[in-house]
């Protein structure tokens, strides 16, 4: 019994998890000063030597989520074109999932209430069963949701894509027949700056957790506007 | 590979979380079952979710189809039902290994809890509807 509960506590300790692989990623990095008004840039980094002027310097190419390309509830390609400059929040799951996809689904409802008037927001939620996960399944499921498309792409396409994308997400992913619906997967909702690249992570099964997230948009929305000026 | 890493990680976790289930306590029987096979879906408050998942909380249904309730919980259900005036169409797992006992409990919890003020059941009841549940094809 109690299968339920574990799963999600199971995807409370992964998220944990990691969160601090990610942070000690971060903390290696000696400039990354997380002050009260800038976001982490999480995931491993690489620094690169360049020569100017004669002088060699360092630059860090960061962890970018790299290209993709699946298809949404409206039949619509969605690529990293869909979301260049953008911010975008995206997560994993399944529409036949009975653990924590519901309270996931519930608590991304409020980020697209607090962000649906924004373009500059965008949200991508993943399935990881795109056989079952079909453009009709999930137009149904949006439409029951009561969601528009052009904010908030559910994506279905080739399986093996959506779990390397998953990886690259930093989101533990897989089939497991053993699993109640049959696969397992972490709740986090990953926040993504207009770089693709990995600026935040959170637990879309706690309430809390979704609070801080919508607080931390405003911050790379910020920077955004710094960029452009 | 990174991939092996998250596996180990999850599994490791879910070890321990296994192992911190077994003190957990024996208190408010029908809350604490709601908890484990129902909140997922119906949420903390009943709510629900959207035109996906029906509410529990001021739900007509529960009034209506109170004598089917028993059943349902056990067997589960398939098929577009209408719940204070919204349809609903998506299946919902049933548990089968809840007892009498333990329905009765969880079904008292959610008619007299989440603002319903309903009547509630006696086990005697819950054995009787449950004598009848349609058997599974
Ligand atoms: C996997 C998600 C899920 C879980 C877990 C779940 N339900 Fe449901 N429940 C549903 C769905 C979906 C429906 C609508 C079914 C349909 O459309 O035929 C529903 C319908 C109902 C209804 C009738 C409609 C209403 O809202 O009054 C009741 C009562 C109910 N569930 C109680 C429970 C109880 C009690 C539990 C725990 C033992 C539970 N459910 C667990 C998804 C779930």
């Amino acid at each position: 019994m109690n299968k339920r509960n574990k799963l999600s506590l199971k995807s409370g300790f992964a998220v944990a998890a990691f969160a601090l692989v990610a942070t000690s990623f971060y903390g290696c990095d000696s400039q990354g000063g997380s002050s009260a008004n800038t976001l982490p840039i999480y995931g491993e980094r690489e620094p690169v030597e360049r020569t100017v002027d004669g002088k060699t310097v360092t630059d860090t190419i960061y962890h970018q989520i790299p290209d993709f390309a699946f298809v949404d509830q409206d039949s619509q390609r969605v690529t990293q074109e869909t979301v260049a400059g953008k911010i975008y929040v995206t997560d994993f799951f399944f529409t036949t999932c009975p653990t924590i996809c519901p309270k996931m689904k519930s608590q991304m409802l409020r980020v697209y209430e607090a962000y649906k008037e924004n373009p500059d927001v965008l949200l991508l939620s993943h399935s990881i069963d795109p056989t079952h996960d079909t453009v009709a399944v999930l137009r149904d499921y949006a439409d029951r949701l009561g969601i528009e498309t052009q904010k908030w792409h559910l994506l279905t396409g080739d399986k093996d894509s959506i779990y390397d994308m998953a990886m690259q997400y930093l989101v533990p992913a897989q089939a497991d027949g053993g699993a109640e619906g049959g696969f397992t997967h972490g709740g986090h909702f990953i926040l993504m700056d207009g770089q693709r690249r990995i600026r935040g992570i959170y637990d879309g099964t706690k309430p809390e957790s979704v609070d801080k997230l919508i607080d931390d948009i405003p911050l790379l929305l910020n920077e955004k506007k710094d960029e452009k000026k | 590979m990174r991939k092996n890493k998250l596996v180990a990680l999850a599994l490791g976790a879910f070890a321990l979380t296994s192992l911190t289930q077994c003190f957990t306590k024996k208190k408010d029987e029908g809350k604490h079952l709601y908890e484990t096979h129902c909140q997922s879906c119906h949420m903390e408050d009943g709510s629900g979710l959207k035109g996906l998942i029906p509410p529990l909380a001021k739900a007509d249904y529960l009034q209506t189809h109170r004598d089917e309730l028993p059943c349902l919980i056990r067997q589960g259900m398939a098929g577009s039902i209408v719940v204070n005036g919204v349809e609903y169409n998506k299946e919902m797992p049933g548990v089968e290994s809840l007892r009498e006992d333990h329905i009765t409990n969880l079904l008292n919890y959610i008619q007299t809890n989440f603002g319903n003020k309903n009547e509630r059941y006696t086990m005697q009841e819950v054995e009787r509807l449950m004598q009848a549940c349609p058997k599974a094809p």
